[in-house]
């Protein structure tokens, strides 16, 4: 359904604040438009998004009709250990979007 | 057009209730879109999502540009000065457009682990605005900080 990618530094040093930068490929249809022939384009947004460091969310967000299609985000944390990172993107039919990076941190 | 060769006369007229009845409900019904939100409804989302408490200007910073072209895509940066620390840190940062459809665009939770409370991400909007970051500290304290963008076309 929705191409995702992210973006993560491949090494970092511990304690470092390390930026990500995510992006998915999702209409993000608000459910307030109307085609041209007067009816409502049902709604089907993106509503939740989270990225798990090692299991552990670091950063969660929900999403309302204002986020813009295809929605490309920017965020921080900090490298803790060596591991996996994963982003999560989650729409209003509960279907989920996975992606993963991997990290070393020295 | 059969009415036409019957009688003008009264062809004429149609035309002419037709073509009022247009110019109605071009100035009428021409709005589709549902109706955005007010400021009134963004101070309820607010107090609803901080827990009422006392939002207090300052420490909230909203990048965004003081006009956008296009409403549909409109880059957005909030950072809100933090330590960061497991005592001293943002627990969560909520946007609010005072013009949109609806009147919350997001919500973020964070914490000592994301080492810097910021993010950038793209956002709609309808008309000219302003648009509210509201960040929730640790301590259970609240900061907003609001920033105006004049909308060229809306993009909701």
């Amino acid at each position: 359904m929705a191409a995702a990618q992210v973006r993560i530094p491949a090494q970092a040093k511990k304690g470092e604040v390390i930026e990500i930068k995510t992006r998915i490929q999702h209409d993000m249809e608000t459910g307030l438009r109307k085609d041209s022939a007067g009816k409502t384009i049902p709604r089907l947004m993106l509503k939740s998004f989270v990225c798990k460091y090692n299991g552990t969310p670091v950063f969660e967000a929900d999403f309302d009709t204002s986020v813009s299609a295809n929605p490309m985000m920017s965020f921080f944390t900090v490298a803790t250990e060596s591991g996996k990172l994963e982003f999560i993107w989650t729409d209003d039919n509960n279907v989920a979007v996975k992606e993963e990076a991997s990290i070393t941190v020295a | 057009m059969s009415c036409e060769l019957k009688s003008p006369g009264i062809n004429r007229r149609e035309m002419l209730t037709a073509s009022a009845a247009l110019l109605a409900f071009a100035a009428v019904g021409a709005p589709v879109r549902e109706a955005n939100a007010t400021p009134a409804e963004v101070a309820d989302a607010i107090k609803k999502l901080t827990n009422n408490a006392a939002v207090k200007p300052g420490k909230v910073a909203l990048d965004l540009p003081d006009i956008a072209d296009n409403g549909a895509t409109v880059p957005m940066k909030v950072t809100v000065e933090s330590p960061m620390t497991d005592k001293d840190h943002v627990k969560a940062i909520h946007i609010f457009a005072e013009g949109n459809p609806r009147p919350v665009v997001m919500s973020v939770k964070i914490g000592p682990r994301a080492g810097k409370a910021e993010f950038s991400i793209r956002i709609r909007m309808a008309q000219t605005q302003n648009i509210q970051a509201v960040a929730v500290m640790s301590d259970g304290q609240a900061f907003s900080g609001k920033k105006e963008v004049k909308v060229t076309a809306g993009g909701c």
